[in-house]
């Protein structure tokens, strides 16, 4: 039991890594292979983390839900609102240069999240969501830990295979056509809005997978959780230090990145009071350093884009020429 | 000549802010041939092939391809009715190779949906090993397939044109449309794609509009050729009558004796 203990704080480290590597892959999805600079990615983290609580919450007098629904409801409807949610979002601003969509991105997650935060009826405002339900929350506390992040871990396993999948296949290869040349991708008959719009939405749905899945770690929701600090910015530090456009050093880069962060704020802890407040700030410095220092020297992040070109080098056989 | 146009141009108008750079132009384009389009520099060609692919929406004036009204339609809508383009300064893809830029052009590629690659990968998988087979004769008959997994980005500029040229070719389309395929190619290069073009022609049947400043390639393959000169049409005709017309001579051909294109 003593060994179990131990292993408390890593699993929590690992628990948020997981959480942290959905909203990782959706802006991968969207900035890696689409070149859309989704800069709110907390607003669709939100939208999953809400939509979740209020389906599969309890009631309470006085707020819309919880409908009580279980923990797989509450998932699908996150992703499915995510979606939703930038489906017209897109459709406005797809259609001009990245610059706006960031703009327009960071302004939908500030105002979502001054949603959360006032509008009592629909998010609890500033006491948020409680009592939401959780995988295995009957478990004794590491058991429990553990097998969430067992389930966790399997949702991220099948969210990468399938988001590699798309990567390898002919849908990777238009994409980065697009990103290239958009033009030229026009021209050879590649419905270029649409499949902007297509890869907003699919990334929106899962951050708000991750949105969803942190939701239920912590059983509930506040509008605290939704820092653009981490949820927006810290992200983007993931995706650009691991390298955009390849899911594994995107996953690298948020394990790296949250391993830092976390284990900054164990050592600011240490420092005495009146230390420990400007060290705080220090953290994120260093997260500002770190990525600078990544520009500087590997600008396509720790593990670039990779490509396995050489499968097509392969003659076809002249024997299904038939 | 009896020959019923594909494309029609009429009374076509393109603005850029106060300038114009298509005056009113009307043309037409018989099937199966190759039209040249011929005229000095800022005549408006590359221009008229951006309103034709659908680059542009013109400011005024109809465009009908194959019977069908098509002036206001995207270019992705007009490659799927059989128009497709190369452009003028290579579009290449240039972090894609150079097999998978002629693999990406193949209309209708299942791979290309989310769904399908999902729960479909059987059919994916199918499509793609003929896209590739196909890709490959494509590469043959450019004479690349040394190069098939080399970034497009990172190969000369001569084989960036061939390789416009080839991703027509992963098509059927009715109607290609050549911006100066010849431009920045060396003479044996040249008198390749010259070869090309006319096979492509003559075996599968594409029309071509071919804009060139190379006369000697006018001569050999176009059939009308057509001049501009300030954004319309000066003349139209038989290699032969265009060039020795008065006015093609003052407005282009006369001024090359002086300066170079």
């Amino acid at each position: 039991m003593g060994f179990l203990e131990a292993l408390n704080y890593p699993i929590y480290v690992a628990i948020f890594i997981c959480v942290y590597s959905f909203l990782a892959i959706g802006l991968n999805v969207q900035w890696g292979y689409a070149g859309l600079f989704n800069a709110g990615v907390a607003g669709f983290f939100a939208v999953g983390a809400y939509t979740s609580a209020i389906l599969t919450s309890p009631d309470v007098p006085g707020r819309l839900g919880g409908f009580g629904l279980p923990f797989i409801a509450g998932v699908a409807g996150a992703m499915l609102l995510s979606a939703l949610v930038a489906l017209p979002i897109g459709k406005i601003c797809l259609r001009f240069r990245g610059d706006y969509l960031a703009i327009v991105t960071i302004g939908v997650a500030e105002a979502i999240r001054i949603f959360a935060r006032s509008e009592e009826w629909i998010t609890g405002s500033s006491r948020g969501i409680q009592n939401l339900p959780r995988p295995f929350g009957d478990l004794p506390y590491v058991y429990s830990q553990l097998a969430y992040l067992a389930l966790v871990a399997a949702i991220l396993l099948v969210v990468y295979l399938l988001v590699e999948r798309q990567s390898a296949s002919p849908w990777g290869r238009m994409m980065r056509a697009i990103r290239d040349n958009e033009v030229a991708a026009m021209a050879m008959g590649k419905d270029v809005p649409f499949r902007r719009l297509q890869a907003f939405v699919f990334g929106a749905a899962l951050m708000g997978l991750g949105g969803a899945l942190y939701a239920h770690l912590g059983r509930s929701i506040t509008p605290e959780a939704i820092d653009p600090m981490i949820a927006s910015f810290l992200i983007w530090i993931m995706v650009i230090l691991g390298g955009s456009g390849n899911n594994r050093g995107v996953l690298a880069g948020v394990t790296i990145v949250w391993i830092i962060w976390t284990a900054s704020e164990f050592v600011t802890d240490q420092l005495p009071m009146e230390y420990a407040l400007q060290a705080k700030y220090g953290r994120i410095f260093l997260i500002g350093l770190m990525l600078q220092l990544v520009l500087r020297f590997r600008p396509n992040g720790i593990f670039p884009e990779f490509r396995p070109t050489q499968k097509d080098s392969r003659k076809p056989d002249k024997s299904d020429k038939a | 000549m009896t020959r019923a146009p594909m494309l029609h141009c009429e009374a076509l108008k393109q603005f850029f802010g106060s300038f114009c750079a298509i005056d009113n132009c009307t043309l037409s384009i018989p099937s199966d041939s190759i039209t040249g389009l011929i005229g000095p520099n800022g005549a408006g060609k590359t221009t008229l092939f951006n309103l034709i692919a659908g680059a542009y929406q013109p400011t005024g004036g109809t465009i009908t391809f194959c019977g069908q009204d098509i002036t206001f339609l995207t270019p992705d809508k007009r490659f799927a009715k059989g128009l497709v383009r190369t452009f003028q300064i290579p579009h290449e893809f240039q972090h894609l190779t150079v097999i998978e830029n002629l693999m990406m052009v193949a209309p209708d590629q299942p791979g290309e949906g989310l769904l399908q690659n999902w729960f479909a990968p059987g059919r994916v998988h199918r499509v793609e090993e003929e896209t590739r087979r196909k890709a490959w004769e494509v590469l043959e008959f450019i004479e690349l397939t040394h190069i098939a997994d080399q970034l497009a980005g990172l190969v000369s500029g001569g084989q960036k044109k061939l390789l416009e040229l080839g991703r027509t070719m992963m098509t059927d389309s009715k109607l290609v449309l050549l911006d100066e395929p010849a431009a920045g190619v060396n003479r044996t290069l040249l008198r390749k794609i010259e070869d090309k073009i006319a096979y492509l022609h003559k075996e599968r049947g594409y029309t071509f509009i071919l804009i060139e400043h190379d006369m000697e390639m006018i001569e050999k393959l176009c059939d009308p050729v057509i001049c501009m000169a300030d954004g319309r049409v000066l003349i139209e005709g038989d290699f032969k009558s265009v060039r020795s017309d008065p006015r093609v001579l003052e407005a282009y051909l006369g001024e090359k004796a002086g300066t170079k294109h």
